[in-house]
């Protein structure tokens, strides 16, 4: 099992409430606790824990604040930000000495940048709470600690954070031992637990807790916990000697491993102390004096355990933190173990004769590599004379030269142990595959396991790298593979793209799904590849799995196959053994899905073995095929050195010194990343077409273009370019073409799907058609590349069109491109519409979650600019915060308005002429057309201010361009708008202030992985709802329109594109708050993404998503200002329901409730359309004018 | 008076049996057909189709994006299982047999040569009483010829009787060039009963979306001339039961049914339309009907005009053609009358 699991399975067992909300990476723990309360699972009491999705961290610790007060075991599990949430209540769950323990996956908190990533920032964060924190530092020790420092806080009273690294151990997969349930009940002693209860509030014994207090007391009361804090340490200990009775396992505060002799020592806690402790140990028997402790309890910090954990030889320590706390003497641990040692030596009985001496370091920072070379590199650094202090370790400082060069070729790792790295897809099964094979090998063997994988930060055509570790010994290693024994390499493609092999060590078995047998593929590898396998004596395997899939009617899925001959050739089991037990396996895996999935792979697994042949390896290397990698030589500097280097992989080689200081990045950077992901692609025949634009609008991906031209230009236009005579009454004679990014589609063929134009001919044959790649790919580059140099449309120079159609907004380049969504993705059309239409003025509030991710991710953004180097002004500040985050820059452009006003009404008449500035105050800018009039007016304004010599037109000059109208957009997803954000969401809206708020409704908190939220459907499974969600969506737009004076609009692309239109373009106009609510159909919803837009249609067309507009504007004309633009519902809501698996599934898992809320959710969605119909012909009555 | 039957060497206590529909998805369903007096009941069909389908669907969407994206490694919490395929539609049955004392008729649907038969074994252990095996194939290959097609039924139709000791029907397409041909091979083989006909699922045109849609109406009372004839034809002809199915709405369907020689009647759309309380309706107008025509059992009324006791044998074949013909007048506007 994975850290996560571990830490939740004693957690589920041991509290009776659990408050959830999904935060990377400590997730799962929730969706382990909502799963087993569903499925009915007990904990050592014998009940079902009473599991509470909350609205946000801060509910979550809210909530379990109240249910402790009411004298229930309750818990929580949290990250980075999420904690930070929990902060205010975690003070008083302390201060009132309540036994609890939060589970932390530690993650980086956001700074320069968001990181999903392990360090101990966000529980530094809480160290002033008052709450005890255990760490730990491996799978097994997740599930130990969870129940030691459940114990721990019912014999102390003091809550606990129970922290271990989040992905490093959150999701490593490792063999262990499984407390048993009488162990657990043990450790729990029923007289705390009963004390704690009697401490609850109860109306039979009534108290306050809870006061104010005044400066008489407050004081005094606050060093009334003391006595518990002194205590603690001595209980965790006693606890912890309780549970290596009970379990073997020996755990001590401070551990102490090395040479009882050692003169250097390390202190460091987290994953990386098991990498100190092994280097210890290699390095002690090569006869180095040097030692780790390993910190386990961190607070309360027991200077006498440190002291005394510290052996009396030592001369010099260096402590490492996995923090950074800027502007600090040090970072937390370094601080508290320079004061113990010098509290130590103040003592009346000093240990040491001289106070060694001390030095900090910072290590891997957001889960950067913390490997053995760097442990020696540190112990190097305190064996000299003056070692650095405050130093890093894993990067390159070349600004401030904080960092220690290390050896990264340095490797520990005994030959015992067999150490294999998988390349793969994300959509090709590796991952699960690996994760199925730890398991056979760590259930059926006496060997250990371990699993760690490393995955892309792209949704779609998403890269894994697996890194497996077997063997006798204990294979606790938390840092990467760099010397395979075997290296699987899952996708062709990828060793022209990646340094595959890179990691394989001399005489490695090299397995390669290759489309290619083996007589043939030696000639078709890249010429490094070759000179790898012959450099490196690397035995090399192939298999076509792509074919073996199909013929097992598994299609891409090439995880089974992929395993069976990893199993075969690795001989890390007997071969026979090892195929038994990976059928035996499938069987266990799949059986539930049904017994046909399971034949199918028992079908690929017998059929592997017949197709994988060894290659012989000719002497010498001779193919021409180059590495890619390079990008185009056109590419702005920036990207050439830094973006380049993280897209190939290389981000861990750059130094401080490449990157930007406060997170600052450029726009127009997915173009340079051609990712070249699609098998299809559409190919467009101009003969069928009727030029609508659907395929345009619907792209998720922005990657088909059309554009208007004179057929002057296209004289020079490839052999291959297509065109045909436009059929736009405004743009008579000219050519109309529409063109496809090949490298940059990702083959969702949403755009088929849409596509209305079919052949008479043959009906089956539409304007696109999905085609193999591979023959055109290098004919459509060319005619890409022509297609991007001919002129665009531009929305403020064409005032001839009006852009309120489809077919008109097509010819706009949108400003958000080539993103790395999902393929298919709901949201992103939305975003290239958006952007198309507002894109040169806008400025951007993103809420955190997919948006903010495939918008804001390194390396690239799709977020892009005009040939003017104009375009959307991008930012994400937190999930929870984003209406306030773009409020506060709509008044930061209305301040440096008004300043530009106050200045110019100064000057009018004088230096500035009157009409203009006269002009320059009062334009309507409420078309596209005002709006350049205005931009060419302050064009006239600076030409004549740079000619005045005064302050005041100095001061005018900075502040001019804000008199031009900005597009402030508010952007997020459900998870925002609905729950964790919709406090502020409420507060901007209800401020009346010019923002526009664009909710992308997918009805699941999509980027974490599926979890509900209020905008959740009735009915549909979810994580943290599997059993089905109870209560009806929220409706927001309702919520919105109740104010009276906020545009609202609900809409969806499959739908009605015009409607959409309509509403952009009204929710801009609106001089007020705006919110659109667009239904975005997602991956997340189990359908097929190609036919998003149909659902889309479907959820119209069934009344669950009506689509209105409700422009406060019309009241003024005297008219309802709710337009309904759906008709009443036609289909019934399970036609549209059960095409999507998050419907369909709870049928096949709870029927009987299936059926029962299925007629709940007919029941509101009927109710619900009746409503709007009636609000929609409610009279407009004074009071209503009013308002 | 005696309504009680015999199909397939099963004891009815009533010729009026719901086919196979949607209505015996829902258990309740089941026992309110027993009770208003249902003689026996074919189960909603399992589908070679659905046998894979459902499988492949939940598994297919619970891998589709997982593993390939830290921050969501699974989109779909998993569950201990999935009622999905067969398992389910087993369960089922035996759910519906611990519930009715009724025969129950499992019902299975397909045709092509794979492992999917081995679920007549799996209905038979699940405790069903029968199975009726609904086989339809639609050939589109030019050169695969009639008797190619025959083969490939009778081939699976062997599959199933080898696999199981309960009786199996089939339930026949019309689209036989010789019908009594084919029905004795199958009666051949072991098929204890015929069931007339299947009604199949249609595509339809959509001339606005231009698209193929596929398209169930309801049957009609007018549809009943046909297995009607044909069970007239049969009728000791070959060592079969026979069960009417398709156009049964009334007491006078069930009547004519009977005449004709079908062992039992069924019917689906009028049970879809009208309640499943018509069985009651209908069997209290079946036994008006027989009193006044003095049958005291549905065995004597059994087959009493067929083609074999009928005065008129022709009536049934190509003759009657003639007959009907003749009969068809034009008027004026040019609309036929008969």
């Amino acid at each position: 099992m994975d850290g996560n699991e571990a830490a939740a399975h004693v957690a589920f067992r041991t509290n009776e409430v659990i408050a959830i909300y999904p935060i990377t990476p400590a997730s799962p723990m929730g969706e382990w606790a909502d799963l087993w309360s569903v499925k009915s699972q007990k904990n050592i009491w014998g009940d079902i824990p009473k599991v509470v999705e909350m609205q946000s961290e801060g509910g979550a610790a809210g909530a379990v604040h109240g249910a402790l007060q009411g004298g229930s075991l309750t818990t929580t599990f949290t990250a980075s930000q999420g904690l930070l949430l929990m902060l205010p209540n975690m003070y008083k769950i302390a201060g009132e000495l309540t036994p609890t323990v939060f589970h932390i996956a530690a993650r980086s908190v956001a700074t320069q940048a968001l990181s999903i990533f392990g360090d101990h920032s966000d529980v530094m964060a809480a160290r002033s709470t008052g709450w005890g924190m255990l760490f730990a530092n491996s799978v097994q020790e997740a599930m130990d600690f969870a129940l030691i420092s459940q114990a721990a806080t019912l014999q102390s009273r003091i809550p606990f954070l129970h922290v271990f690294d989040g992905f490093r151990t959150s999701h490593e997969i490792a063999k262990i031992e499984v407390i048993p349930d009488k162990v657990i009940q043990k450790m729990i002693d029923p007289e705390l637990v009963k004390a704690h209860r009697n401490r609850g509030m109860n109306p039979n014994k009534p108290f306050i807790r809870g006061t104010a207090q005044n400066p008489d007391v407050f004081f005094q009361s606050r060093e009334t916990v003391n006595p518990y804090y002194l205590a603690t340490p001595e209980i965790v200990e006693s606890v912890m000697k309780d549970f290596k009775k009970k379990t073997g396992r020996s755990y001590k505060l401070f551990d102490y491993t090395g040479a009882n002799d050692a003169e250097r020592v390390i202190v460091i806690m987290g994953s990386g102390a098991d990498t100190v402790e092994e280097t210890v140990q290699y390095l002690s028997k090569k006869g180095e004096k040097i030692g780790v402790v390993k910190v386990r309890l961190f607070r309360p910090f027991s200077m006498e355990h440190l002291i005394k954990a510290l052996p009396k030889t030592v001369q010099t320590i260096a402590v490492l933190d996995r923090t950074k706390e800027p502007g600090g003497m040090g970072e937390p641990l370094y601080q508290d173990v320079v004061t113990a040692l010098i509290e130590d030596q103040s003592s009346e009985t000093p240990k040491f004769e001289r106070i060694p001496r001390i030095t900090g370091g910072r290590y891997g920072l957001s889960s950067k590599e913390f490997t053995p070379g760097m442990v020696k590199a540190i112990f190097d650094e305190t064996a000299k004379d003056y070692p650095k202090n405050h130093f890093t370790i894993g990067i390159n400082d070349d600004v401030t030269h904080t960092s220690l060069p290390f050896d990264p070729d340095f490797d520990i790792e005994t030959r015992k142990t067999t150490k294999a790295v998988f390349w793969g897809l994300g959509s090709d099964g590796t991952v699960g595959a690996n994760k199925n094979s730890i398991k056979i090998i760590g259930e059926e063997t006496e060997l250990n396991a371990q699993g760690y994988f490393v995955y892309d930060s792209k949704k779609s055509g998403a890269k894994t790298i697996s890194h497996l570790r077997f063997g006798p010994d204990p294979v606790n290693r938390p840092y990467l593979i760099r010397n395979a024994d075997f290296v699987g390499v899952h996708q062709f493609g990828f060793l022209q793209r990646y340094d595959t092999l890179a990691l394989a060590s001399k005489g490695a078995t090299v397995l390669l799904n290759s489309p290619f047998d083996d007589k043939t593929v030696w000639k078709n590898l890249p010429n490094k590849v070759q000179k790898q396998i012959l450099d490196k004596e690397l035995k090399l395997y192939v298999i076509d799995a792509y074919k073996v899939a199909r013929e097992a009617n598994l299609g891409i899925r090439i995880n089974t196959v992929m395993q069976t001959c990893f199993f075969a050739i690795s001989n890390v089991l007997p071969k026979k053994q090892a195929i038994e037990k990976i059928k035996e396996y499938i069987e266990k895996t799949y059986s539930k899905r049904g017994k046909t999935i399971v034949e199918m792979n028992f079908r690929a697994v017998d059929m592997s073995l017949e197709h994988l042949h060894e290659v012989t390896i000719p002497k010498r290397a001779t193919s021409n095929i180059k590495m890619s990698g390079a990008l185009p030589a056109e590419s702005p500097e920036f990207v050439q050195n830094v973006i380049a280097e993280i897209i190939n992989g290389n981000g861990d080689n750059l130094p401080v010194s490449a990157l930007p200081c406060d997170g600052t990045y450029p726009s127009n950077t997915t173009k340079w990343e051609k990712r070249d992901i699609a098998m299809e692609i559409p190919v467009w025949d101009p003969d069928i077409c009727i030029q609508c634009g659907k395929c345009v609008m619907a792209c998720p991906h922005a990657v088909i273009r059309s554009k208007v031209v004179p057929v002057e230009l296209l004289a020079e236009a490839p052999d291959a370019f297509k065109f045909s005579k436009a059929r736009f009454k405004e743009l008579p004679d000219q050519q109309y073409t529409l063109q496809v990014s090949v490298d940059d589609c990702t083959g969702c063929s949403l755009c088929v799907e849409v596509c209305p134009a079919k052949d008479k001919t043959n009906l089956s044959r539409k304007a696109l058609n999905m085609e193999s790649k591979l023959p055109i790919q290098e004919q459509e580059e060319a005619n890409w590349n022509f297609f991007v140099d001919l002129p665009s449309m531009k929305i403020k120079e064409h005032t001839e069109m009006e852009f309120n159609k489809t077919k008109e907004t097509q010819l706009l380049d949108p400003y958000f491109e080539f993103s790395g969504a999902c393929a298919g993705c709901g949201e992103t059309p939305y975003l290239s519409l958006l952007t198309r239409l507002f894109g040169d003025r806008m400025v951007v509030a993103n809420a955190t979650g997919c948006s903010s991710i495939y918008g804001g991710n390194l390396p690239t953004t799709p977020w892009s600019t005009d040939s003017n180097g104009c375009g959307p002004a991008w930012n994400n500040s937190l999930f929870e915060d984003n209406a306030e985050f773009g409020l506060g820059m709509r008044l930061s452009i209305d301040k440096q308005t008004e300043t530009a006003v106050n200045l110019l009404k100064q000057m009018r008449g004088k230096e500035i002429p009157e009409s203009l500035a006269e002009h320059l105050i009062s334009s309507d800018q409420s078309t596209e057309e005002e709006i350049k009039n205005q931009q060419h007016r302050v064009d006239e304004l600076l030409k004549r201010l740079s000619h005045k010599p005064n302050s005041t037109a100095r001061r005018l000059e900075e502040f001019a361009d804000s008199l031009i109208k900005k597009s402030v957009w508010i952007i997020g997803g459900d998870g925002w708008a609905y729950d964790i954000g919709f406090g502020g969401l409420d507060h901007v809206l209800a401020s009346g202030k010019n923002v526009n708020v664009l909710v992308m409704d997918t009805e699941v908190y999509s980027n974490t992985g599926g979890q509900a939220s209020k905008a959740t459907g009735l009915g549909a499974i979810a994580k943290f709802a599997a059993g089905g969600k109870p209560t009806p969506k929220k409706d927001l737009g309702r919520i919105a329109m109740n104010y009276g004076y906020v545009y609202v609009a609900q809409v969806a692309m499959g739908a009605n594109e015009n409607q959409l239109i309509k509403a952009f373009k009204e929710a801009e106009s609106y001089e007020g708050p705006s919110l659109i609510i667009a239904y975005s159909h997602c991956i997340a919803h189990g359908i097929d993404m190609s036919k998003g837009l149909d659902q889309q249609k479907l959820a119209n067309q069934s009344g669950h998503w009506p689509i209105y507009r409700y422009d406060p504007r019309l009241r003024l004309e005297g008219k309802n200002p709710l337009q309904l633009d759906s008709r009443a519902p036609k289909i019934p809501l399970k036609d549209y329901i059960y095409n999507e698996q998050r419907y369909k599934l709870l049928t096949q898992t709870h029927p009987r409730k299936a059926r029962e809320l299925l007629k709940e959710a007919q029941d509101w969605v009927d109710g619900h359309w009746k409503s709007l119909e009636e609000m929609a012909k409610e009279p407009v009555t004074e009071t209503n004018e009013q308002e | 008076m005696d309504i009680s039957t015999s199909y397939l060497g099963l004891e009815l206590k009533s010729p009026l049996v719901p086919s196979a529909s949607p209505l015996s998805q829902n258990l309740d369903n089941i026992r309110l057909m027993e009770d208003v007096g249902a003689g026996a009941v074919v189960m909603h069909s399992l589908f070679e189709e659905q046998i894979n389908i459902a499988s492949i669907e939940v598994d297919h969407y619970l891998s589709h994006g997982a593993e390939s994206y830290g921050e969501a490694l699974s989109y779909f919490p998993e569950m201990d299982s999935y009622e999905v395929g067969p398992e389910t539609y087993l369960e089922h049955i035996a759910k519906a047999k611990s519930k009715v004392d009724m025969p129950v008729i499992a019902s299975l649907n397909g045709i092509s040569s794979g492992g999917w038969t081995k679920y007549a074994a799996l209905m038979q252990q699940a405790g069903a009483d029968a199975i009726e095996l609904n086989m339809y194939y639609i050939p589109t290959d030019p050169d695969l010829s009639s008797a190619e097609v025959e083969t490939m039924y009778l081939k699976t139709l062997r599959r199933v009787c080898e696999k199981v000791h309960i009786p199996v029907s089939v339930k026949l397409s019309p689209f036989f060039s010789s019908i009594p041909n084919i029905a004795k091979k199958m009666t051949g083989l072991g098929a204890k009963g015929l069931v007339m006909f299947n009604r199949f699922y249609q595509p339809d045109l959509d001339i606005e979306l231009f698209e193929v849609t596929p398209n169930l109406t309801l049957s009609t009372s007018d549809e009943l001339r046909l297995p009607l004839r044909w069970t007239a034809i049969l009728y000791k002809r070959i060592q079969a039961d026979i069960a009417i199915t398709g156009g049964v709405h009334s007491a006078t369907d069930v009547v004519k049914g009977l005449l004709a020689g079908a062992n039992i009647t069924m019917m689906a759309a009028e049970l879809l339309k009208n309640g499943i309380h018509r069985i009651a309706d209908i069997e209290s107008d079946l036994r008006d009907w027989m009193e006044q025509n003095e049958y005291s059992s549905v065995s004597q009324m059994r087959g009493s005009m067929s083609q074999i006791n009928t005065k008129e044998p022709a009536a049934f074949e190509r003759a009657n053609y003639m007959k009907v013909l003749r009969s068809i007048q034009q008027d004026p506007t040019g609309k036929l009358w008969w």
